[in-house]
């Protein structure tokens, strides 16, 4: 199991860098100064493919301290007029320690007229938490929130 | 019984931008809890949901396990006309619940 693991993520290192070298994916850095796990990176990379994604436009509404991490208040929304040409196509939501790394993709369109969507989380741990918008244009943006969790969402516990 | 919340204005005006409050009572089992005797408790949960309008797709939502128990999700949309809005959740064996609310635009 463990090594398995280690092989899938060695695969993708080396797909991601062997695609930086030829200089056909721009590499997404939404943190540099943070390394980023590789499961994040390719659920992100699953989402915006081969795009850019740019820091900006996306809000993150979050507590940044929580005592349950079963049940997280989150809040998504997107500064955009929302017209037919200029709206918000979806809005996806990852985490950095959960044991996968998605948590919704939610599909909007011109209709909605406010590109805001909020729901209820679940955390396993301190961590930070991306949101990114899928624009009508093509472009991507994205926020990123830290989270600090005490009491986290039972992954491990015996029921 | 139903165990579906919808919250959606009764009235509106034409070219409003209305929020709709939906909550689905579902247990949301992520598939990593083991129980006492070390098994894991095979995931439940719901993995879809949508809301059409005059049966037009308004809203879409794919959920994981990282959604909280009895999902809760808001969301917008602008006040056309006159009719009803039709919510669907879609989820592990074989969970499919329907709710509907109406809403007259003036």
């Amino acid at each position: 199991m463990r090594k398995q693991d280690r092989s899938t993520r060695r695969q993708f290192l080396g797909l991601a860098g062997g695609a930086a070298v030829l200089g056909v994916v721009p590499v997404v850095t939404l943190r540099p100064a943070e390394a980023t796990p590789a499961m994040l990176a390719a659920a992100i990379r699953n989402v915006v493919g081969t795009a850019t994604v740019r820091t900006g436009k996306v809000k993150l509404d979050v507590p940044p301290l929580v005592e349950n991490g079963n049940t997280v208040p989150m809040t998504v929304s997107v500064a955009s007029p929302m017209t037919s040409d200029d709206h918000v196509k979806s809005i996806h939501v990852f985490n950095e320690k959960n044991p996968q790394p998605n948590i919704g993709n939610f599909y909007l369109g011109p209709r909605a007229g406010r590109a805001q969507i909020s729901t209820r989380i679940r955390l396993a741990d301190s961590q930070k938490i991306v949101a990114i918008a899928h624009l009508a244009d093509g472009s991507f943006w994205s926020v990123s929130v830290d989270v600090v969790v005490t009491l986290a969402a039972c992954t491990d516990e015996v029921i | 019984m139903t165990s579906a919340l919808i919250n959606v204005p009764a009235k509106a005006k034409r070219g409003d931008i209305i929020e709709i409050k939906t909550l689905m009572s579902h247990i949301m089992e992520t598939g990593y809890r083991r129980t006492a005797t070390g098994e894991v408790v095979p995931r439940d949960i719901i993995t879809s949901f949508s809301c059409r309008y005059n049966g037009v797709e308004v809203f879409r939502a794919d959920l994981f396990p990282a959604i909280a128990a009895n999902p809760f999700i808001t969301f917008f949309t602008v006040a056309t006309e006159s009719g009803k809005f039709d919510f669907e959740w879609i989820g592990d064996k074989g969970f499919s619940e329907t709710a509907s609310a109406s809403i007259t635009v003036e």
